[in-house]
């Protein structure tokens, strides 16, 4: 199997509330990308996203996304899409993981194009 | 207004007890995702880039108080304290949680609203003139007839799973706000040679990916033989509409593909054959019953009053905020005394269509107090008050400043139709919202914004257009090309009854060069204007394209290189109800089906 180019990771939506949410590395969810399960093979990306097809009861339409370490070596997605999906909306810092996000961290994201 | 009756409210109820069954299972393990997805649709619940939506039917965009202060109440216990109006007079909730959506149903059932036919290939939601029932320039309320068309097509189970979503639209004014000729069916009210009342039929208009303006297959249709007129159209449209190819299945591909007259043809036996049932002519209505729809729409308690208000004349005299604000905000009323307020959903550097709990509870205040218990949901993003006093207008104007809704832009630059784009939306290759905002702040200086004068400037995040950029004067569509947004400019798209389909002007667009590309734009309007008064459109249509295209694109206008490569843009696909997932990594499939009309094509 080809390696991908880019690190991956899981993510989905959570069937309860919709929120979106990534595998771990003990097969289970976080809201944090920074707790995702991380990989840089296809062999391990498959298992992965397998494992999370597997959770249905838990999350809805599990997929994977293309990331990148930033300098801190905090992983952040390729795609404006998920990037925009793991803060929130862009116009509404007062939504979404971003909320949540201490403020240092948002002027981080901020600084960041999406 | 209508009240549902016993069959509505025990139809709705029952719909809630089901759903409430439905999510029970699926949560409890019994209903796999696949299975339970089309009855979450069916409801009007998608599942969104953050969160799950719900999209609440607003029947033509018609509300009373009460109606609006119950979706403050879900906003405030369910949501996250605002909502979202929609293009299609609709509100959406971008938060509720799973489990409590049947709550909200419920809710939704004890003030006689629900979600049911806002998702999936069904009839959806019927829209109208928002001023119905107020204009002063129209032949005939429109909402008798949507509401007909509501209780025909609510739960018409030969209709529930047709090629591709259906919408319906109706106005009763020969100034067309409902822009009929851009829905799968378009009614037009108006009277033969010999004063009868009925409809100008139009069908094939729609917006998306493959944008077309709809076309008379009836000149004249009796009022009473609407059902079956419909019926027919529906039949022919379910029959032969393609169901190997979503991107070709709504009935503007199928009247463009068979050609109008091979269409009109069918419908019409098809509406002889209803017309001559052995049974009798079941769905054509009866003057009685045409009758019994049209009393829950009968008039208000209007009064005998002047048109002129010597109070109200001093008070546009002495405040300039309120004289602007009814300048661009209030029109004439059919009813002397009387006037139609827009309340203005996109304050300067808002969210077009968001409404705080807050807010959608003054506005049920003033419109119990103020405009006879009655709102309307416009297309446009906006409030309509359609029945205001014009003596109580100083009174309404002070209400509105102290909830933040007396922004004074209807109809001009900052009056933005926007899509929910990539900020919520699953299906979206890029932002609306923030492209709205920025806009909005760039031409915030009233003098400015009364300079440029009238102008519909509207945004879709992806080429499903629900922002309805193509009818726009200015129409914005926000792509995906080479992983970073693009935004495509179209010019001189018209959503009136004159309708057309704006043509493109050129290479997309980053994000950040939007706002300065629209600006140099509209200064090429004001220095290209004959008059103050001719409006963009006008210009457009007096000089064409070519000094708009200079001024959007003056590099190349210069004989220099294109500040934008001319490649061809990504053409993503759209998906039916929601985004696929991808197995690979975020990034979407470029494909058009083969043969397909391409629009976006440089």
């Amino acid at each position: 199997m080809n390696q991908p180019s880019t690190l991956q990771a899981v993510t989905a939506n959570h069937l309860l509330d919709g929120d979106v949410v990534y595998l771990t590395a003990a097969l289970g969810w976080s809201r944090d990308l920074a707790e995702a399960a991380i990989t840089d093979t296809a062999e391990e990306a498959g298992r992965l996203l397998a494992a999370a097809e597997g959770q249905e009861a838990e999350v809805v339409g599990p997929y994977l996304i293309d990331l990148a370490r930033d300098a801190k070596g905090r992983p952040e997605p390729l795609h404006y899409r998920e990037r925009i999906r793991t803060r929130g909306p862009s116009n509404r810092p007062d939504l979404g993981h971003q909320a949540e996000t201490p403020a240092v961290r948002r002027q981080e994201q901020a600084n960041v194009s999406l | 207004m209508y009240r549902y009756d016993e069959f509505d409210d025990r139809f709705v109820r029952e719909r809630v007890s089901q759903f409430r069954n439905q999510v029970e299972r699926r949560l409890s393990g019994a209903l796999t995702e696949d299975e339970f997805k089309p009855l979450r649709l069916q409801n009007g619940l998608y599942l969104q880039l953050h969160a799950y939506m719900l999209r609440v039917a607003v029947p033509y965009g018609t509300l009373d108080s009460r109606q609006m202060r119950q979706l403050a109440m879900i906003a405030e216990r369910w949501d996250k304290g605002y909502g979202h109006f929609t293009t299609r007079q609709n509100i959406q909730y971008n938060w509720p949680k799973l489990a409590d959506v049947p709550d909200i149903l419920e809710a939704l059932a004890d003030v006689g609203m629900h979600a049911i036919q806002t998702s999936g290939n069904c009839i959806r939601n019927v829209t109208a003139d928002h001023f119905a029932g107020a204009a002063d320039d129209e032949i005939e309320d429109p909402r008798p007839t949507a509401e007909i068309v509501r209780q025909w097509s609510g739960g018409h189970p030969e209709f529930a799973f047709l090629p591709r979503k259906f919408k319906i639209a109706v106005t009763g004014s020969p100034n067309d706000r409902a822009v009929t000729k851009a829905h799968d069916i378009g009614l037009r009210m108006l009277r033969n040679s010999v004063g009868e009342p009925g409809y100008e039929v139009i069908v094939g208009g729609g917006m998306g990916r493959t944008p077309m303006v709809g076309k008379v297959i009836r000149e004249f249709l009796p009022k009473a033989q609407l059902l079956p007129y419909l019926e027919a159209v529906l039949r022919v449209y379910n029959l032969h509409g393609r169901r190997d190819n979503k991107y070709k299945a709504r009935i503007k591909i199928l009247v463009h593909e068979a050609k109008l007259e091979t269409i009109r043809a069918e419908v019409e036996d098809e509406f002889q054959r209803l017309l001559a049932e052995a049974d009798g002519p079941t769905l054509a209505l009866s003057p009685e019953e045409i009758a019994r729809i049209e009393a829950y729409f009968a008039p208000p308690a209007f009064e005998k009053l002047p048109d002129a208000d010597s109070d109200l004349d001093a008070a546009l005299m002495a405040d300039a905020a309120f004289r602007d604000w009814v300048e661009t905000n209030v029109v004439g009323h059919r009813e002397s005394g009387y006037r139609i307020v827009t309340v203005s959903l996109k304050p300067i550097g808002g969210a077009p269509g968001d409404a705080s709990a807050e807010q959608m509870r003054t506005l049920a205040d003033i419109a119990e107090r103020y405009s006879l218990d009655e709102l309307r949901v416009s297309h446009e993003q906006n409030i309509v008050l359609p029945h205001v006093r014009a003596a109580d207008l100083p009174e309404v104007f002070a209400c509105l400043q102290q909830a933040d809704l007396a922004t004074a832009n209807i109809g001009l630059v900052s009056d933005i139709i926007a899509c929910p784009g990539m900020d919520y939306c699953a299906l979206a290759t890029a932002r609306s919202i923030p492209v709205a905002q920025e806009i909005s702040k760039r031409f915030a200086d009233p003098a400015l914004a009364k300079d440029i004068g009238k102008l519909q400037i509207k945004i879709s995040g992806c080429i499903n257009a629900c922002g309805h950029h193509h009818v726009g004067h200015i129409g914005i569509l926000g792509l995906e090309k080479a992983g970073v947004e693009s935004y495509q400019i179209t010019l001189g798209g018209d959503a009136t009854e004159t309708t057309a389909i704006g043509e493109r002007a050129g290479p997309g667009f980053a994000y950040d060069e939007v706002v300065p590309a629209i600006e140099r734009l509209l200064d090429a309007y004001r220095a290209l204007r004959l008059t103050d008064d001719e409006t963009f459109l006008q210009a457009y249509r007096r000089l064409g394209a070519a000094p708009f295209k200079a001024a959007l694109y003056p590099q190349a206008a210069n004989g220099s290189r294109p500040a934008v490569p001319r490649t061809e843009a990504p053409r993503t696909e759209a998906p039916q109800t929601e985004a696929p997932v991808t197995t690979h990594g975020s990034q979407r499939k470029a494909a058009a089906a083969p043969g397909e009309y391409v629009f976006y094509h440089f």
